[in-house]
């Protein structure tokens, strides 16, 4: 049993299978419309809230709420489940597969054996896309790789009902409807103005723009807080969310970048084409940023200090903020 | 990111299974993708995590030697889990795994609970009682 289902390689597990998913269904979306359209751009800073004794910062917005507004904003209808039990999950999944129905899904990348050893924590937000079933292997279209793999059906399982932050509970998603007459540029407009309005607005200093001034002033007294080793852990933590697979780069804002050229170029409207190279600038920034953190976190960093540091992020943390409220103000 | 400023530092984190995408543009500006092997500051810190993971694990076999901890911690800081994890995992109070933690509970357990710790962590009740 196996769907006729394209595989294309994305930078992004959700994005990528918002993009997968959607072509099949024949809406021709690419993984920077998806980002776009569904507001995946953000940036966040909670130092009270912890994962491994280590704050989050995070680039993006909530898992999973890329493709809900994304639908929202599309029209197109998704049918998304969870199971209390592996048998039903499966029996659901079986049951969609021989309709000919692609299914998406969301697993740990912890229990996903045909990823390289290095990338398997227990990040439990994974999407993938299952199209197939060949006896007890299912096949599977894995966003962030190159091509298509395939899972046995006890890890498939153990994957799909992770513990942690979230569980998984056999969560799985498929479109039921994909409208014919979507108006794609009002979606991107409404995306669009989603992010600017939340980067560049939000008053709290957790969240959005400002939140980035907020993590340069936290990371200035990293080392004379936590001391050395502590605070390169506190670093190193703030790059691997920015760079680790899955974000195409500068924690999605070379992402974006592409969103914006092809909104563009869509939209008729040249400023967005501008809009684009400045983030790309930005985004620069961001890969000069982790850079250094490397360096510090190598002790290769010759005189850099932690100050330098957080200066660098204040003035990415003005740029954006100007960038998204300048973006917030446009008429369409 | 120029197109050619894609970063291919490989150190084999991608076990030469795969290419990861990145977004950058050409010479004219425009937006595409490249595939990269790696970026130095991406394996620096993806390595720092693991190192600071086998840390614990060394330190905590150390601690079961000198009969501190049972061999269950051992598994489940090599199966990178805190208390709440495994309890959630075995859905069983923190309180009951933390006394499993130590030797004295973990030479109690009857083997209807060994089995289902072995078969979280996915290793025969053998291997749960050695810390390899």
């Amino acid at each position: 049993m196996k769907i006729d289902f394209e595989h294309r390689q994305s930078a992004h597990c959700e994005t990528g299978v918002i993009s997968n998913l959607m072509r099949h269904h024949g809406l021709d979306i690419s993984e920077p419309m998806a980002l776009g359209i569904g507001s995946g751009l953000f940036f966040s800073h909670m130092p009270f809230i912890k994962v491994n004794g280590l704050p989050v910062t995070t680039y993006r917005i909530m898992p999973g709420d890329i493709f809900k507004k994304f639908s929202k904003r599309t029209g197109v209808e998704m049918k998304r489940q969870a199971f209390s039990s592996p048998e039903k999950a499966m029996n659901e999944l079986d049951a969609c597969l021989e309709q000919g129905l692609p299914v998406g899904m969301l697993t740990s990348v912890f229990y996903l054996p045909y990823l390289p050893r290095a990338f398997r924590f227990h990040f439990n937000a994974h999407n993938i896309v299952v199209y197939g079933k060949e006896g007890d292997d299912y096949l599977v279209s894995d966003p962030i790789l190159e091509k298509p793999e395939v899972i046995d059906r006890r890890m498939l399982i153990r994957a799909r009902f992770a513990k942690g932050m979230p569980n998984t509970n056999g969560r799985m998603y498929y479109p039921t409807h994909v409208p014919k007459d979507i108006d794609i540029n009002v979606a991107i407009i409404k995306g669009l103005k989603y992010t600017a309005k939340d980067m560049g607005t939000i008053p709290l200093p957790i969240f959005g723009g400002r939140a980035i001034g907020f993590l340069a002033s936290r990371v200035a007294n990293y080392d004379k807080k936590y001391g050395k080793e502590e605070a390169k852990k506190y670093l190193g933590n703030i790059v691997r969310m920015q760079e680790e697979i899955g974000t195409g780069g500068a924690g999605f804002r070379f992402m974006f970048g592409a969103f914006l050229q092809e909104a563009s170029a869509r939209l008729g409207n040249p400023v967005l084409h501008k809009k684009s190279l400045e983030i790309t600038k930005i985004g620069d920034q961001w890969r000069n940023f982790a850079y250094d953190c490397g360096r510090m976190c190598k002790d290769r960093a010759d005189n850099l200090t932690y100050q330098d540091l957080a200066d660098q992020l204040s003035d990415i943390g003005r740029k954006e903020i100007l960038f998204f409220q300048s973006i917030h103000k446009m008429k369409f | 990111m120029k197109k050619d400023e894609v970063p291919q530092d490989d150190e084999n984190l991608f076990e030469g299974k795969f290419k990861v995408v990145k977004y950058a543009v050409d010479e004219n500006g425009n937006y595409g993708t490249v595939g990269s092997s790696g970026w130095e500051p991406e394996n620096v810190v993806l390595n720092q995590a693991w190192e600071e993971i086998n840390k614990k694990v060394e330190e905590t076999k150390k601690k079961i030697e000198a009969g501190e901890l049972s061999p269950l911690a051992y598994h489940m800081e090599k199966n990178i889990m805190d208390v709440g994890m495994l309890s959630q995992y075995m859905d069983i109070s923190k309180r009951n795994v933390s006394k499993h933690l130590e030797l004295a509970g973990f030479n109690e357990l009857d083997e209807k609970t060994l089995k289902r710790y072995a078969e979280v962590f996915d290793i025969s009740v053998e291997e749960l009682k050695k810390t390899e």
